[in-house]
């Protein structure tokens, strides 16, 4: 049993190694508790968000020396099943280890009930605030009628990507008709409304052949909406699905023939790419903030030194290292880790992002206004891949500072 | 010691219990998890007047336990808007009621037969109202569901509920009441006909009972206490959504009933504590937790069909009869390995998962406040070694308990009760 | 006209891949009257081996080898956990099945990870058989047809035309007295409930590269199949296929039909204001509700008809 040993020494090395490096800071490491599914169908996009975020924060801040005068960035992992109910125990565990940040992005419906929760937390013990950095959560409502002080969006929302979007159809002339196909619940029916005004507006000729909405995650067959499309001769189609309805959807509208682009918002990534392969080149298009390819040099480096460690995982949500930045840029000048502090900081912040390019948070909703592209699913001029297939996003359109001039409904009530 | 306080010994030392836990368990998230347990224990207590008492298998209870909870969040909030005069105590009992008349329409149809058609049934129903949930926006909130202040409300003795020890209190009470109230229907007769036509249906109609009448009481019995239970997840949680109705929920439920024992009345208390620690506490320490749970289920239903409630109850006849010493010994010899063997079984799916999944260059797994090195094979031989011998050293261990079990329990041809 | 057309394959494309899936429950529940929960897992199970085995081998080898290790597992299954369950009595059986499929998923995502698999029709089959008014017809699905045809086929030869048939539909109706006969009835038991598997595996390896390899494949498609049997007629073969293909054309043509409430109450001259508080239900429309169909007609069904359409005796 000379192995075991060897164990028990082992774990004693790291706990007297942990000792001796970590514990003299760990007592103010800055912990931020990333809440978000680690377990489940939906771990995977989790997964690697952690995984972002633990690089993120090991290499762009805490290898620099951490904030504040050494303090490190300590990303807590707490698994939420993607259920509201999950996420709000979760919540209350960050609470009870005194934490402060909250950073989460799958699933809006969680969003919706974090930020509430928050927003009632800070109200009823204002000893104890918390900031939420919502780094996918897309739903338009968390920065207008739902917005409230605690919550920064680091992504763009789904007006603002779908404005970047339908700029990109309105200068092509080719398209005469548009179909519209999304997952019945908020977030689809969010991406049909906001299509349809921005292309009544910008376009009023394109003619919206299809609107249509299935239920979520349970089409096993995707070729009966893919038929309709074909049917309908439609120039492009408009979805914000995601996960296996997107993956579905893509296959079925290939296979039955129809020869226009598939404008997404989720088209990529987590086995999506790889399972498009051939079929999706210079039919798929996607609409977010990456910049893939081509990439900037730090960001190339970025995602270099990430592949080496997680070779299985993409860089899939890029947002996530600005989070950390603006979070760590915004604590410097705060001078200090207090919440409210670090919110008026973060709030109305100009910053120059790893694409080399300027985003800016505006204070009026807490919505990061940032460059959003269009790119194609290709294999030609890759350098950084999806899924290490050789398949990736190449850039071919990016809307400038996109959402900047959209209004918002927001009354931002600041703690006096 | 509770049989020194007389027939209601058990209910008054629950009532310390309650009374006494937020103060050993403290902190808001333990707290908060308190409360999630009290709210699976009245809606798995609710299930098991159907699946237990009345033997009936549904698959889409969580339809009443989520209509009443959407019912009393959209009742919060008239009390914000509107004014309305409830103190929010009122407010599980209102998503009782909802819960109540859902359960009076759907039960019309399906309490008809039992068994399988009464399943499938549940099932339709439960896949029904998931789907609408979704699609009717106006009453369900769509993906974000509804939410609520519970703040809102007149006073009740001074408290606003602002604190979560304040919902707790609340939660506490509500749950030892409905507990009680669900007691004491099993004792009525329409709980005793249930457990009648459970066993034997022809035989309760030849008493006079029609097997479609009691199966339709019960049916809205429990829909009306899985509504009281939606309505304790709204005022803990002030959100409702989709995932309360949905089918996940509904197979949650079945496996807090059946892993803790569908055969009495305490089972589901077990299984509704240990599912909800699992969920909240073993999710924390490792990602294959439902795999855990899946095993756990499955090795229920095959090996203890009575629950984990049943494998204690087991051991009352050996009890009564000053025999649980011989038991000690045999036990000891087969459980240690037993639980050595299950070390060495979580160990090799631990390391395995880390191998496929951990970031390269972390090569250091870590569970059971151990950390080991995957990528050495030496670790592994010791995980499956472990693994191995304690499970041989369990299979030749168990003919001891096996005897060991007959002799304690043998009451020379009286046997003990079942 | 090209909708319709096109419509009727692709219904006749889901209602043969149901009817692969369902001709095995619906044998394995007329026998031991168990409703296996876990049988879509096997269609699962059957995509991965699938997946797993063509990596190395080819399409080709994985669509006869991974049926037949699914038959194997099931096999397996039957022997020693739910002959050993059916001590505890029925309900017990059908929840074995429920926490069979939970644990199914969880294994399948242990082993094989959360992502959707890139699992794909072989090179051979990957192209468009016809184009038909511009809409192209993929030559994978007509080869999933004709795979679905001859299954039915052979299925229906074996349980009229063979021994082994004639021995399995008696044991439906009369184990004891087959037993009797001297014949090894929980021998054919384990037999129906390995073929039953294995054939649920078959439509996953040709379904996976059609309909995508994910863990939550068994969930989507579950309770689909009890739909189909429960519709049909529990133990009836020849109503699962009436059932599968009523299903399947029931989904299709929802979908393809653009009417909605609307359209109705336009029909009967009423209307309602955008804001009304049933809006959500006014504007409901067929392709909306298309995936929720099947439900109803479930629960319509157990009500008015509990024998299904073709089944003789009631669940």
């Amino acid at each position: 049993m000379g192995i075991i040993k060897k164990v028990r020494t082992l774990t004693a090395t790291a706990l007297l190694a942990a000792s001796f490096t970590g514990a003299s800071f760990a007592a103010d490491n800055i912990r931020i508790a990333f809440i978000d599914p680690l377990s489940g169908p939906f771990a995977t996009t989790g997964e690697s968000g952690y995984r972002t975020f633990e690089y993120a924060a090991q290499t762009l801040v805490n290898d620099k020396g951490g904030v504040l005068g050494g303090r490190m960035f300590e990303i807590v992992p707490m698994d939420n099943k993607i259920s509201p109910k999950e996420s709000l125990i979760q919540l209350k565990r960050a609470i009870s280890e005194g934490i402060h940040y909250i950073v989460q992005g799958n699933s809006s419906g969680v969003a919706n009930a974090l930020t509430d929760a928050i927003n009632k937390h800070n109200r009823r013990n204002p000893d104890q605030r918390i900031i939420f950095l919502n780094y996918s959560a897309v739903d338009p409502a968390l920065t207008n009628e739902k917005c409230n002080f605690w919550h920064f969006r680091f992504d763009a929302n789904a007006d603002i990507k779908m404005d970047a979007l339908t700029d990109v159809i309105a200068e092509d002339q080719d398209i005469k008709k548009v179909y519209i196909i999304g997952q019945d619940y908020s977030f689809g029916k969010a991406v049909a409304a906001a299509a349809v005004k921005f292309i009544g507006a910008k376009r009023p000729d394109i003619e919206i052949v299809g609107n249509e909405l299935h239920p979520i995650g349970k089409v096993k067959d995707f070729t009966p909406y893919a038929t309709k499309i074909k049917s309908s001769g439609a120039d492009a189609v408009i979805t914000g699905n995601w996960g296996a309805d997107m993956v579905g959807l893509g296959k079925a509208i290939v296979e039955a023939g129809v020869d226009a682009p598939i404008f997404t918002y989720y088209g990529a990534h987590d086995g999506i790419t790889a399972t498009f392969a051939d079929k999706g080149v210079d039919v798929i298009r996607v609409v977010h903030e990456g910049t893939f390819n081509p990439p900037s040099a730090e960001f190339k480096a970025f995602n270099e030194g990430f592949k080496k460690v997680n070779p299985d995982k993409d860089l899939n949500q890029p947002r996530i290292i600005g989070t950390i930045q603006m979070l760590a840029k915004a604590m410097e000048a705060a001078g200090t880790d207090d919440p409210v502090a670090v919110a008026t900081a973060l709030e109305g912040m100009d910053f120059t992002n790893i694409y080399g390019r300027k985003v800016h948070m505006r204070a009026s909703d807490h919505q990061i206004i940032q460059d959003v592209n269009i790119t194609v699913h290709t294999d030609k001029n890759i350098e950084v891949d999806a899924d290490n297939s050789g398949y990736g996003l190449l850039t071919e359109k990016t809307v400038k500072e996109a959402g900047k001039d959209l209004p918002t409904s927001c009354e931002m009530k600041r703690p006096s | 010691m509770p049989a020194l306080l007389g027939p209601f010994g058990i209910w008054i030392v629950c009532a310390i219990v309650l009374a006494v836990m937020p103060v050993i368990f403290s902190s808001p998230v333990s707290v908060t998890i308190m409360n999630q347990m009290g709210i699976s224990i009245v809606f798995a207590l609710s299930y098991n007047m159907m699946l237990g008492q009345g033997g009936m298998l549904s698959f889409g209870h969580a339809v009443y336990f989520g209509l009443g909870g959407f019912f009393s969040v959209h009742v919060m909030n008239y009390i914000e808007v509107d004014g309305w005069p409830i103190p929010l105590p009122f407010l599980p009992f209102i998503g009782g009621l909802f819960g109540l008349a859902f359960a009076i329409i759907i039960g019309s149809f399906s309490t008809r037969r039992a068994g399988t058609v009464f399943a499938m049934i549940s099932l339709g129903v439960g896949e029904l109202i998931a789907a609408c949930s979704i699609i009717f926006v106006v009453f369900f909130g769509g993906e974000e569901g509804v939410s609520g202040d519970r703040t809102m409300g007149p006073p009740v003795f001074g408290t606003e509920f602002l604190k979560e020890i304040e919902v707790y209190y609340l939660t506490a009470v509500i749950v030892f009441v409905a507990a009680a109230l669900m007691y004491l229907f099993s004792l009525t007769p329409a709980g005793r006909m249930a457990n009648a036509v459970r066993d034997n249906p022809e035989r309760a109609e030849f008493v006079g009972y029609s097997q479609r009448q009691v199966r339709f009481m019960s049916f809205c019995a429990s829909g009306f206490f899985a509504g009281i239970a939606g309505g304790l997840f709204a005022i803990n949680y002030e959100i409702l959504t989709e995932e309360n109705l949905n089918l996940t929920t509904s197979g949650w439920v079945l496996l807090m009933a059946y892993i803790g024992g569908i055969g009495f009345f305490i089972g589901p208390i077990v299984g509704a504590v240990l599912l909800t620690l699992l969920q909240t506490v073993l999710s924390n320490h490792t990602e294959l937790w439902l795999l855990y749970v899946g095993l756990l289920f499955v090795l229920t239903v095959m090996y203890v069909p009575s629950g984990l409630t049943g494998l204690m109850m087991m051991h009352g006849p050996a009890m009564k009869a000053g025999r649980l010493g011989q038991l000690a010994k045999p036990y000891m010899i087969a459980g240690i390995p037993l639980l050595v063997a299950l070390a060495g079984g979580v160990a090799v799916l631990e390391m395995l998962n880390h191998y496929n999944n951990a970031p390269v260059g972390d090569n250091v797994a870590h569970f059971f406040w151990m950390a080991v090195d995957t990528h050495n094979p030496a670790n592994w031989a010791v995980a499956l070694a472990v693994t191995a011998i304690g499970a041989y050293t369990t299979y030749r261990a168990t003919p001891q308990v096996r005897e060991a079990w007959a002799e304690a329990n043998d009451f020379s041809e009286k046997g003990g009760d079942r | 006209m090209e909708l319709v057309v096109f419509s009727l394959l692709n219904g006749l494309v889901t209602g043969l891949l149901l009817f692969m899936l369902s001709s095995g429950l619906t044998l394995i529940f007329s026998m031991m009257g168990v409703l296996n929960f876990a049988h879509a897992s096997f269609y699962m199970l059957g995509a991965y081996f699938a997946y797993t085995i063509s990596g190395y081998m080819g399409f080709w080898v994985g669509l006869i080898f991974a049926p037949i290790l699914v038959g194997v597992v099931g096999a397996l299954i039957q022997r020693y956990g739910l002959r050993y369950v059916h001590r505890w009595g029925h309900v017990a059986e059908l929840v074995f099945t429920f926490g069979l499929a939970f644990l199914i998923e969880e294994v399948v995502q242990f082993f094989w990870g959360k992502a959707t698999k890139d699992y794909h029709e072989p090179e051979l089959l990957d192209f468009p058989l016809f184009t038909l008014f511009g809409q192209s017809f993929p030559a994978y699905k007509a080869f999933m047809i004709f795979i679905s045809i001859g299954i039915f086929i052979a299925l229906l030869m074996m349980l009229t035309r063979t021994r082994v048939g004639l021995i399995i539909q008696a044991a439906i109706t009369h184990p004891n007295t087959v037993a009797n006969l001297g014949h090894n009835v929980p021998l054919v038991f384990m037999g129906v409930f390995g073929v039953g598997s294995a054939l649920a595996g078959l439509a996953g390896v040709i379904a996976g590269p059609a309909l995508g390899t994910f863990p939550g494949m068994a969930f989507v498609l579950g309770s689909i199949v009890f739909v189909v049997i429960v519709v049909g007629g529990l133990g009836s073969l020849a109503g699962a296929f009436v059932a599968s293909l009523l299903i399947g054309w029931l989904q299709t043509f929802a979908i393809a039909l653009d009417y909605s409430m609307t359209d109705l109450l336009d029909l009967l001259g009423v209307s309602f204001s955008d804001d009304h508080v049933l809006r959500d239900l006014w504007s409901l429309s067929l392709p909306q509700v298309a995936p929720i169909l099947p439900y109803l007609l479930l629960i319509l069904i157990l009500i008015f008809r509990p024998t299904g359409l073709m089944g003789k005796r009631e669940t």
